[in-house]
């Protein structure tokens, strides 16, 4: 899947601060291409800051990060879903492909696959809010990113959708990626297997 | 080249298709414009004299507070709903974006009123040659007015109690615009030489244009953190 | 050097420094004051124009002076502040703007009090008058813009920017005020030109030195004890915090 070659991840002493209130310290590990690491923690526990901060949207408060992805290698999926409320499903993704250079010639294949063809052109204010995460995690399969970061990826998802979500994250370890993932509970069993845990907040 | 222009291209087209599909969000600081122009010769009466040394700073000023009022909501929503962090963490250069995203807004909500001062300045009772120089002022005072409350909007759309923070921020950072594109029409009106103070506005424009849209990049970066 | 720079920069580091110096400055800045005070007051003889009014100067021209200088230092703060990311830099930049817009505050009412004997009026449209307005605008929209902000770093940053787009258009504003409307009297002091050849009798310059003098060291007083205080509430739970206040529990 991912078109050239890429590092492994790895955290040195990292600390991460919320602005003046330190969240994590000294924390190390090493992402390979091809896992899967399911950031887990309570409310508060830092989960999405980490993230921010492993994703370059935010600066370390201290330590260091070597391999960080480019922009050209990470997908990014916060908790919102970045789709406008007036634009169609569609129009979104296309835009959104436009945004980063890239075509937007996968992006009703995406949709089909996150099982939002019938919905792509209804305009994503008057979806579900299950909907309008899947219609998020399209983004994933539109264009092709060797780094996923996924933030509360769960949030909304129905059964089927976890399993879409599941299929997804797998292949895209398969053929070499790497994903990063938050959540305040354990994964799902479709989603578990294979996946390292890193549990914050002990 | 083509890799750094696409993306600003395809958020100023988005831009103006959102515009298309909310036309009142455009439509309305052109109709708040107008009622502004048409208070002021109530206020004062019809017949005064004074009402054309007024003009160049009622249309000035009309301008500067309609083209506040959209200024506001520019990256509200799109902070609300999560576009704002995939503009950042896009290839394209955050400046870039932020100007393509300033100048959608200035198409879209400032030149309709560029283009509505002409008759409000005859109303007032202007003159030709002034009415062009004011138009001409506006044309070049408008963008920089909109690259800075794109500024102050970066600034306060993190911000959780901003209120009417925005046009306290914007409007004393204006008062050059106001005095050189007030300046050049009464020049013009008393027949004096008007070209140095639009110089000025275009100078100003320049500096709007290069500084602005940074240090909006970095403002929006600081909200989402 | 450098390691000394490092360690000044530190929260307790610098807290430490201004808990020195702070009394020291203060210790200079009224002796200062209270003989600028006598010698603008007593000793100056009045002006052939303008009779005592002119006195006001030994407050007017200090405190103006010290509005567009804390401006200055509050942008290049800001840029420390978004450049290093230091902590120090953001509360300097928000402890300054309100002593700011108070010097702004003063060299207005100042200058207004001064226009009533000289010019006949309080305000006229004059154009550093008119400028320090704009500036005081800009200082309230900094305070404005830090307190708007619930968490105090995002606040000082946003704040940092807006000083840095203000000091630019400080400038501008100035000139093209100037532009606007040239009527006040040129310049008297603060131009190397009029230092070598005073238009003003040494006697009632001497007391404006000092008074100057006086209101800077009191301002950088002040200022350091707003960026402890700053500091303080920013780094509420960090131990050098804690073991500060056992330390001065332990002295009582």
């Amino acid at each position: 899947m991912p078109d050239s070659p890429v590092s492994a991840l790895r955290v040195h002493a990292l600390a991460v601060a919320r602005g003046d209130r330190r969240v994590l310290s000294d924390l190390s590990f090493t992402l390979a291409p091809g896992e899967i690491l399911h950031i887990r923690g309570g409310n508060g526990a830092g989960k999405t800051s980490l993230l921010e901060v492993l994703c370059g949207l935010r600066a370390p408060a201290a330590g260091r990060i070597e391999g960080q992805p480019t922009a050209a290698q990470r997908h990014w999926l916060g908790h919102k879903n970045a789709l406008n409320p007036v634009l169609t499903v569609r129009e979104n993704l296309v835009f959104w492909c436009a945004l980063n250079g890239n075509d937007a010639a996968e992006v009703d294949a995406a949709l089909a696959r996150v099982g939002l063809k019938a919905q792509r052109h209804r305009p994503c204010g008057a979806l579900s809010v299950g909907q309008r995460r899947r219609a998020a995690l399209a983004r994933l399969c539109a264009v092709s990113r060797p780094w996923w970061f996924l933030d509360e990826p769960l949030a909304g998802l129905d059964r089927a959708a976890v399993h879409v979500l599941a299929d997804l994250l797998h292949a895209h370890a398969r053929a070499g990626g790497a994903a990063v993932l938050t959540s305040h509970q354990a994964l799902p069993d479709a989603l578990a297997c294979g996946v390292r845990e890193l549990e914050l907040g002990r | 080249m083509h890799a750094l222009l696409g993306p600003a291209w395809a958020l100023f087209r988005r831009e103006l298709l959102l515009a298309a599909r909310r036309p009142a969000e455009w439509a309305q600081p052109l109709v708040f414009y107008g009622i502004v122009a048409l208070l002021f010769p109530l206020g004062i009466e019809a017949q005064n004299p004074a009402l054309k040394v007024f003009a160049p700073a009622i249309v000035w000023v009309g301008a500067l507070l309609a083209a506040l009022l959209a200024v506001e909501r520019m990256f509200r929503g799109d902070l609300e709903d999560g576009t704002l962090e995939q503009l950042l963490l896009a290839q394209a250069p955050a400046p870039l974006l932020v100007a393509a995203k300033f100048g959608a807004h200035w198409l879209l909500t400032a030149l309709p009123l560029v283009l509505a001062a002409p008759l409000l300045g005859l109303m007032l009772g202007l003159d030709p040659l002034p009415v062009r120089v004011l138009t001409l002022g506006l044309l070049l005072g408008t963008p920089t007015l909109m690259f800075t409350g794109g500024f102050a909007a970066a600034l306060t759309v993190g911000a959780q109690r901003a209120g009417i923070l925005l046009p306290i921020l914007v409007l004393p950072l204006m008062t050059p615009a106001v005095i050189f594109g007030g300046g050049a029409v009464h020049a013009a009106s008393s027949g004096l030489p008007y070209a140095a103070p639009l110089y000025f506005l275009a100078a100003l424009l320049a500096l709007a244009l290069t500084g602005l849209p940074l240090a909006a990049a970095g403002a929006l970066r600081n909200a989402v953190e | 050097m450098w390691t000394w720079l490092h360690r000044l920069a530190s929260p307790p580091g610098f807290y430490r420094f201004a808990q020195a110096l702070a009394p020291w400055l203060y210790g200079v800045a009224v002796p200062l004051l209270a003989l600028g005070a006598y010698g603008g007051l007593f000793v100056a003889p009045p002006d052939y124009q303008q009779g005592d009014a002119f006195r006001i100067i030994y407050v007017h021209v200090p405190a103006a002076a010290l509005s567009l200088g804390i401006y200055t230092l509050m942008a290049a703060a800001g840029a420390i502040a978004l450049i290093w990311r230091l902590k120090l830099a953001e509360c300097a930049v928000v402890a300054a703007a309100p002593l700011g817009a108070s010097f702004t505050a003063l060299a207005l009412a100042t200058g207004m009090l001064w226009g009533k004997p000289t010019w006949g009026a309080y305000w006229v449209w004059d154009a550093r008058l008119t400028s320090e307005l704009v500036l005081l605008f800009l200082y309230l929209g900094v305070i404005g813009l830090n307190q708007a902000y619930a968490e105090a770093r995002a606040g000082a940053r946003a704040c940092s920017w807006l000083a840095l787009v203000g000091v630019v258009n400080v400038p501008i504003v100035h000139y093209s005020v100037v532009w606007w409307n040239s009527l006040h009297q040129g310049s008297t002091i603060l131009s190397l030109d009029a230092l070598r050849h005073p238009h003003i009798s040494s006697d009632m310059l001497w007391p404006l030195l000092l008074t100057l003098a006086g209101f800077f060291l009191f301002f950088a007083a002040v200022w350091l004890r707003r960026v402890q205080n700053e500091l303080l509430a920013r780094e509420g739970n960090a131990r050098w915090v804690t073991e500060l206040h056992e330390h001065s529990a332990g002295t009582h």
